[in-house]
């Protein structure tokens, strides 16, 4: 080969000198390497079954909690980032995969995660024997199945999206398939995902602190981090502790926020493929700070190079085109055969799942398993049809004062990231000291933390009606019911329905945790599925777990296939704005 | 004159019987191209025209090697064309930059590709930027940059790597009249001057006057299925002077072959009513264009009679909506099309004499007799118990003869034209066809 191999950096030029931001990127940078290795070493630290971690609630702990639990939260996105990449260009570039890749995305998606925790975490205990490591990788594996299917459905829509004369383009220039993987494909992805990627990260800090405490068969261990002091100051009865984790989240969400969206964000704009309107981003300060400073220069630049030369020693490697020639009935018949073995697979598993239950559960407790789930349907529906009747109006208020809607989004943004289960113990101990109602009382919970979907779609839905249609609603003389029948209510419906999906599924899965609270040695039950599969968790009752989890799946899919598809559908045909 | 061996030898580009047939999902196959045979020269020019949909974007695909054949061979040099081939580059109508690249970037894409050391791609695409008037915007992104500047880099991207063969796909139609204009000049100035190592270009173009300023031979395909259907020599010295006798009289020829619905498809149309069959291309024209052009044709300048260039330039039309339109009223019997001109028939003069309402009649009539397919759905309609059917139906029956997007927009047209015309009702929510007055 023509090129030459040397060192990525041959030169000290001039453009490499220090700058001012290199003050602030390079212990910046010295120090992350430090953290990770100093998490690491604590993450496998040797550990046997039974053994207590010292948890404390002293909050000059909670630093180090905090940065435990970022660190588990960022190991899972790394995670859930190479998975869907493999995943989605696995999907995307095969039809045969695509056939079955893509409906189990669609399950794997709306399937409550809670539920599956203490079932994975005996696999992976039994990975790695004597060491805290396994634990950490069960807690990992909970936040990064909250994050991946997501970022994975992103990533596949974005592939199948490329437009036609850009992967011509990459074609006639001879760009290898791997060239166009990193070059086209990629790039053309990064906008979306980047979106999807902070919505999963809102979402993952819910799950972090749920998945920290993990009960394994009556043996509860608390991994070190905010999960595990809350969980510890809610046995206590400690609502000083809980102001303070509150406040520690509240803080680490704030770096996050600041230091990896809203740069990632502004730096995706330039992958968008269709113009820039007005609404370009200003640039925050740490991306500035990652531009400008040298160090992290010469740290992309390495990586780069690297990038390059893969890509150059991959230039002949062969790699799934899109659609091989293959004889027509060859295909055909390979076709055939695919879908045959799917489908015995599919009614293998379906067996299995059912002989496993029925050994152990009567069709009387099904019957009763179904009834819960009734209970639980119920009040996902009440709890959405309440928050819309609340936030629908103070919506489109905001909506309609686009300079108001500019302050209030990042907070709501903000409030949407932030892990609703924290304030559980405050809402639960209120019901332990007013000796209310359960049933009722703790039913809110499961919306505390996704309600600001709908709010926050409804405002963005009503800054997107056209002031045109405003103005002729004016002047006409358009007013009070008639205005929101025949203006507001179409205009923001499409927006209103995407909220009302993302808000009543986190509500199905949190009901996981609502439907049961603790305070104390006072345990609160409402009646419903979640809290029936809190139970069997907690028992270490596979068969009735996995029934449990099976009914509620199959209620999420019903749901969102009878309700919120259809109305997804009509959202579309119908009130799209263009 | 030579044998064919040895014009295979001089030829750069060899297309023989080429055939491509699209499967759809649940049909047969849908022929877009049949037997096409081409050949491109050294140092020639040819320009590809026809009416959309008559293959010629396709055949510029196969000829790229990005699409492959379902029948026939295409060879470059001599050697198959079994994928995009070193040595030919192409230009898009929608520029197809990456616009997470700099200008610089992107005329790079091509050399990075085939592993030319750093230093020497910066130097070659720097001159390239140069050669085709980019200085100064190197590190710009493509988002920053007009239209014309966009192009400009896809020739850049495109002539960086040295081609042999240039294939052009529309490259000026997505600019404006200027603009393009400018850029066109520069092209043909790098090649007559040959400052460029490429040796042939093939240009596919909807616009006439285009395509005889630049190219040597024009072909003409014809469409449903593509297919050539005459072959131009334009055997003019450049530049070429739009306003001179011989310019006109080669754009005239065109126009005429382009408008008129020559061989198969006369005879089809001579017993029009029921056989305008149902894989009629319907051209989507628009009720108030057609008006518009109708009533433009019969007033002064024009009195009923027009010479085809000088109507699309009076009408500030472009080439390919004006074929529509012409197609639409030669169709409806609203207009005839001969040697360059276009004459209104005294249907269609009575149609623009008439008031309102009965416009709409003599337009009803005129479905009624003309258009196959509008006949078929009022013969359902009126068999139907309910007067009524699923547009579903209707749709699947043109899916048998046109691909997806041209079926939903040929049924579009039909259901314009036939609620227009007060034929039939149609309901968008429901998607039903019916009889009933709303």
């Amino acid at each position: 080969m023509q090129q030459r191999w040397g060192l990525p950096i041959v030169a000290w030029p001039s453009r490499l000198r220090p700058s001012f931001w290199d003050g602030i990127a390079l212990p910046l940078v010295i120090g992350v390497i430090m953290l990770i290795a100093w998490a690491s070493q604590q993450m496998s630290a040797p550990y046997h079954p039974g053994q207590p971690l010292p948890i404390s609630l002293d909050p000059r702990y909670l630093p180090q909690y905090g940065i435990r639990t970022v660190l588990r939260m960022i190991a899972a996105l790394g995670a859930a980032l190479v998975f869907s990449l493999a995943y989605a260009a696995v999907a995307a570039k095969s039809k045969r995969a695509e056939k079955i890749l893509i409906p189990i995305l669609d399950i794997l998606q709306s399937v409550p995660i809670l539920g599956f925790l203490s079932i994975t975490v005996t696999g992976f205990i039994a990975l790695f024997p004597g060491s805290l490591l396994g634990y950490e990788c069960a807690a990992i594996f909970a936040i990064f199945t909250s994050q991946a299917w997501n970022m994975t459905f992103s990533l596949y829509q974005s592939f199948i999206a490329v437009p036609g004369d850009l992967r011509e383009a990459a074609r006639m220039y001879h760009l290898s398939p791997w060239q166009s993987f990193w070059q086209l494909e990629v790039p053309f992805a990064l906008p979306q995902l980047i979106w999807n990627m902070m919505m999963s990260v809102s979402g993952g800090w819910f799950f972090v602190v749920a998945s920290e405490a993990i009960s394994v068969s009556n043996n509860q261990v608390l991994l070190p981090g905010i999960g595990s002091y809350i969980s510890l100051a809610i046995d206590q009865r400690d609502l000083g502790a809980v102001a303070y984790a509150i406040l520690t989240m509240l803080v680490l969400i704030l770096i996050y926020d600041q230091l990896l969206f809203r740069p990632l964000l502004a730096w995706a704009q330039r992958f968008k493929v269709e113009e820039i309107g007005e609404d370009e981003i200003e640039p925050p300060w740490f991306l500035v700070m990652v531009q400008r400073a040298r160090v992290i220069r010469l740290l992309t630049g390495a990586a780069g190079t690297g990038a390059t030369l893969l890509g150059r020693a991959t230039r002949h490697v062969p790699w799934p085109q899109a659609q091989p020639a293959r004889p027509r009935r060859a295909a055909a018949a390979g076709d055939a055969l695919w879908n045959a073995l799917l489908l015995a697979v599919a009614a293998g598993a379906l067996i299995g799942i059912g002989s496993y239950i029925h050994a152990e559960v009567s069709l009387h407790e099904v019957a009763r398993v179904v009834l819960l789930g009734l209970a639980t349907l119920t009040r996902v529906i009440v709890l959405i049809a309440l928050a819309a009747l609340v936030w629908v109006p103070v919506g489109v208020w905001i909506g309609l004062r686009p300079r108001l809607a500019r302050h209030v989004q990042p907070i709501i943004q903000f409030l949407a990231a932030f892990p609703a289960n924290l304030f559980f113990p405050i809402v639960v101990s209120a019901i332990v000291v007013y000796k209310l109602n359960p049933e009722i009382w703790l039913s809110p919970l499961m919306i505390l933390g996704t309600q600001w979907y709908i709010l926050f779609n409804v405002i963005a839905g009503t800054l997107a009606l056209p002031t045109d249609y405003q103005l002729v609603a004016g002047n006409l003389g358009v007013r009070n019911i008639l205005w929101w029948r025949r203006l507001v209510l179409p205009g923001i419906f499409p927006a209103f329905v995407t909220g009302a999906v993302t808000a009543s599924g986190g509500s199905w899965n949190a009901s996981i945790v609502a439907e049961v609270a603790k305070w104390g040695n006072t345990t609160l039950q409402a009646t419903g599925i979640g809290a029936y599969i809190a139970q069997m968790t907690e028992k270490g009752d596979f068969p009735r777990l996995a029934l449990g989890i099976t009914v509620l799946c199959l209620y999420v899919l019903l749901f969102n296939r009878l309700l919120w598809r259809r109305l997804y559908h009509l959202a579309e045909e119908r009130l799209r704005l263009d | 004159m030579d044998t064919l061996a040895t014009q295979t030898e001089t030829n750069l580009i060899t297309a023989a019987g080429i055939c491509k047939t699209y499967r759809q999902p649940d049909h047969a196959g849908r022929l877009v191209l049949d037997h096409v045979d081409f050949a491109l020269k050294e140092g020639e020019i040819v320009a590809i025209l026809g009416k959309s949909g008559s293959g010629k974007s396709t055949f510029l695909r196969i000829v790229a090697g990005l699409t492959p054949p379902t029948e026939g061979n295409v060879r470059y040099r001599g050697r198959p064309v079994d994928g995009p081939a070193q040595g030919i580059a192409m230009v898009f109508q929608s520029f197809a930059l990456f616009p997470w690249l700099t200008v610089l970037g992107n005329v790079e894409l091509g050399l990075e590709a085939q592993g030319v050391p750093r230093d020497e791609r910066r130097r070659r695409a720097i001159a390239a930027i140069d050669l085709i008037g980019l200085d100064g915007f190197e590190s710009a992104y493509p988002k920053e940059l007009s239209g014309g500047m966009r192009q400009r880099v896809g020739f850049a991207r495109a002539l960086v790597v040295n081609p042999d063969v240039l294939l052009l796909d529309e490259p000026f139609s997505a600019l404006d009249v200027l603009t393009a204009e400018t850029l066109r000049g520069d092209i043909m100035d790098l090649w007559i001057d040959r400052r460029v190592p490429t040796k042939g270009i093939i240009f596919v173009s909807h616009n006439i006057e285009e395509a005889v300023e630049i190219a040597d031979r024009i072909i003409i395909f014809g469409s449903d299925p593509g297919c050539i259907r005459a072959e131009i020599p334009v055997p003019m010295p450049r530049p070429r002077e739009w306003s001179s006798p011989a310019f006109r009289r080669i754009v005239d020829e065109v126009y005429t072959l382009l408008t008129t619905v020559p061989g198969r498809e006369a005879t089809r149309r001579g017993t029009r009513a029921d056989t305008l069959s149902m894989q009629y291309r319907l051209p989507g024209a628009s009720i108030q264009q057609l008006v518009g052009l109708l009533d433009a044709l019969t007033a002064p300048p024009f009195n009923g009679r027009a010479d085809l260039p000088h109507l699309a330039d009076n009408e500030n039309l472009a080439t390919d909506d004006l074929m529509v339109l012409i197609e639409a009223l030669q169709l409806l019997n609203f207009a005839q099309v001969g040697g360059g001109d276009i004459e209104v028939t005294p249907l269609g003069r009575s149609f623009v004499d008439a008031d309102l309402q009965r416009r709409k009649q003599i337009f009803a009539d005129s479905l009624m007799r003309n258009i196959g397919f509008i006949v078929h759905i009022r013969r359902i309609l009126d068999e139907r118990p309910g007067h009524a059917a699923p547009e579903a139906r209707f749709l699947g029956e043109l899916e048998d003869h046109l691909s997806e997007e041209e079926a939903q927009r040929v049924l579009e047209t039909v259901i314009n034209w036939g609620r227009y015309a007060e034929l039939f009702a149609y309901d968008y929510d429901r998607g039903v066809l019916s009889l009933e007055n709303p």
